[in-house]
């Protein structure tokens, strides 16, 4: 079972492709060149998994959540642990990669878009490493919940731009980053953060975060023997989803299930549950899902979760879908703060709010399943920069100094 | 045959662009009647999108303004259907992919043919992606708008041979809005073009003076004004008509 087209790179079934303006063609083509060049150049994969080792701290560690699986009373469950990566996400796997391109390409000059502000922050980092200039684009509802991250890539030597136009979210933070690069794109590379845009970076994304499910399917195979019976992640653009899909693609004993913000829930207006509500459309240079309106307006998007608020997803998720080789559940912001508590109290994990979102699930299902089965979550990052927006969640004050 | 590249066989052409339903339906008939009158060759009508990344802050400003308004797709027609009943220049549409798609390009390109819209730019179809509307816009004898520009380069051979109605060449790298420094490279840029067709190919993004305008229709085929003229709707909102229609006479004076 395949979904990609192999006489078009970068279409998965009807989706994916490149819609741009002529502005920007002529370097996106450069860009899918030059991966296509190096994607299995023998230096540019040490050089990747030699930083994802010495510098990003893999492997990830894939830790059987015993408290969990005594308490939720059947299937075994595992968590993915990127939130234990150097920058604490999943996103540091990909901006290794595509910022070793941007070298090899000869640029100067990173670019990103963040929504949390953990792609952002990745991005900044490697900049620092690399002695690359880096400015990142951050829609200002987003910059003010999530303070602490703008002022950690200020001290990475980022320049964070505050992005007022639209509803100032995520799907307007890629707008601004657009129009930099359609100005710059001689001395600059656009690090996309998630399994979205125009061909290559959905593809580039698939591959660099699929280090995911290729150590998951290792790890268990050493403590286990065997494939798990699922595995969970949530979705916004979906980068940690695909990566921890890609390894299992072709296994298909194992149920792959993206988890998305359905933010105050699908019957509200106040969601960002592409997956369930979405249509087909052409947005940020890919034909994907998105949430729209009946004459192709974008939506704005709700969720708790600033990594999860976009109105679209990665066209490869979107084929997945269609294809029945992949399930998306929505999950609301109560039941995605339910779980940020209940993962904390159990394994002593505090986990992102958008990972939170896939232990939601598992705690709906783990407990239908039989105690043979295996689930692998994902914890697609670490949740401190999340404490103060839950605790007023909650209702509770934290003192501001 | 094509009633665009026609309208280029008297001389200069002058392109002006507005935004549909900026700031109401009422407002834009009456701009774009005053741009007709005023003597525009072609006139682009910009339908609204919610995200429009080839776009800089005033004309965003300007979909914002025609939102605010209540601005549909059913509107904008509705306002071409009333701009032809007082004018015949020909109009084309500006309008990001996805509303024709989300429309349905067949119906979307049969509502222009109905109405007498006779070509589409869509900046974010570029083209290797245009195969999938082709096919409609020929059924409905439409021109698809080629996009050309100064990064273009390998491409332009391909570009420039599957133009029809006139080629939109793209002055200045980045969004629209004016700007004060026009590249050299561009007249170098427009003899590469007629290398490959005979098209014509008009020049726009951040031209605003008649000074700018006069010195580029030395060799494009035709200037297009966008920002400065969706500037003027933003100061005089529904009484913009008689300001735009001087401005375009004065710019038109200047290309002459």
């Amino acid at each position: 079972m395949t979904i990609t087209n192999e006489t078009t790179p970068g279409r998965y079934l009807d989706y994916g492709g490149q819609y741009l303006p002529e502005l920007l063609m002529p370097e996106i083509q450069r860009v899918a060149a030059a991966y296509a060049h190096y994607k299995d150049d023998p230096a540019f994969r040490r050089e990747f998994h030699t930083l994802l080792e010495e510098y990003a701290g893999r492997p990830s560690l894939l830790y059987y959540a015993k408290n969990m699986t005594a308490d939720l009373g059947g299937a075994q469950i595992y968590l993915k642990r990127e939130d234990l990566n150097h920058t604490g996400a999943h996103k540091i796997n990909n901006v290794i990669g595509q910022a070793l391109l941007a070298k090899r390409m000869g640029k100067t000059r990173l670019i990103a878009e963040t929504g949390a502000g953990q792609h952002g922050v990745a991005t900044a980092t490697i900049a620092a490493l690399f002695g690359m200039a880096c400015e990142i684009f951050m829609g200002r509802l987003d910059t003010e919940r999530q303070r602490l991250n703008v002022y950690r890539m200020e001290l990475l030597g980022a320049k964070v731009h505050a992005v007022t136009t639209g509803s100032m979210v995520l799907k307007d933070a890629v707008n601004a980053a657009l129009q930099d690069y359609a100005a710059r794109s001689h001395d600059t590379f656009y690090v996309m953060g998630s399994a979205v845009g125009p061909h290559p970076f959905p593809v580039m994304v698939h591959d660099f975060q699929s280090v995911i499910s290729t150590e998951s399917k290792a790890q268990l195979q050493t403590v286990a023997g065997q494939l798990p019976d699922y595995v969970i992640a949530c979705v916004g653009g979906g980068s940690n989803a695909i990566g921890s899909f890609a390894a299992y693609l072709e296994d298909p004993t194992v149920h792959l299930i993206g988890c998305e913000a359905a933010g105050k829930g699908v019957t509200t207006s106040q969601t960002a549950a592409t997956m369930a509500l979405g249509s087909t459309g052409i947005f940020h240079g890919m034909k994907s899902r998105f949430l729209q309106n009946a004459d192709g307006q974008i939506d704005a998007v709700y969720s708790i979760s600033a990594g999860l608020d976009y109105p679209g997803i990665g066209p490869e998720h979107a084929a997945l879908m269609d294809s029945g080789r992949a399930q998306y559940v929505p999950i609301t912001d109560d039941e995605a703060v339910a779980a940020f508590e209940y993962i904390a109290k159990q394994e002593g994990i505090i986990a992102a709010i958008e990972s939170c979102h896939a232990v939601a699930a598992v705690q709906k299902l783990a407990p239908t399943l039989p105690k043979s089965q295996i689930i692998i979550c994902t914890l697609s990052g670490r949740g401190d920069k999340d404490v103060a927006a839950i605790a007023k969640y909650r209702g509770i004050q934290l003192s501001e100094d | 045959m094509s009633q665009l590249t026609d309208a280029f066989a008297t001389g200069k052409a002058f392109i002006p662009f507005i935004v549909a339903g900026d700031p109401d339906a009422a407002s834009t008939v009456a701009n774009a009647v005053a741009l007709a009158e005023a003597g525009a060759d072609i006139i682009e009508l910009g339908i609204p999108f919610s995200d429009p990344v080839a776009d800089g802050p005033v004309i965003q400003a300007g979909d914002l303004r025609a939102f605010n308004g209540g601005i549909t797709v059913d509107t904008v027609f509705a306002i071409v259907a009333a701009i032809r009943e007082k004018v015949q220049t020909p109009l084309v549409f500006l309008t990001y992919a996805n509303v024709p798609f989300k429309y349905g390009y067949d119906r979307f390109c049969a509502q222009c043919q109905a109405l007498g819209v006779a070509g589409l730019v869509i900046p974010d179809l570029p083209y290797e992606a245009q195969g999938e509307i082709r096919p409609f816009t020929r059924k409905y004898g439409l021109d698809l708008i080629t996009l050309i520009t100064l990064n273009s380069q390998d491409r332009l051979p391909a570009l420039a041979k599957a133009a029809e109605g006139f080629i939109y060449v793209v002055s200045t790298e980045g969004i629209t809005g004016a700007r004060d420094n026009f590249d050299q490279r561009l007249a170098t840029l427009f003899a590469q073009i007629r290398q490959y067709t005979t098209v014509p190919a008009a020049l726009g993004f951040g031209i605003h003076t008649p000074e700018q305008a006069q010195t580029l229709a030395r060799f494009a085929d035709g200037i297009i004004v966008g920002s400065a003229i969706v500037a003027l709707a933003a100061t005089h909102g529904t009484q913009a008509a008689p300001v735009i229609g001087a401005y375009a006479k004065e710019m038109i004076a200047a290309i002459r």
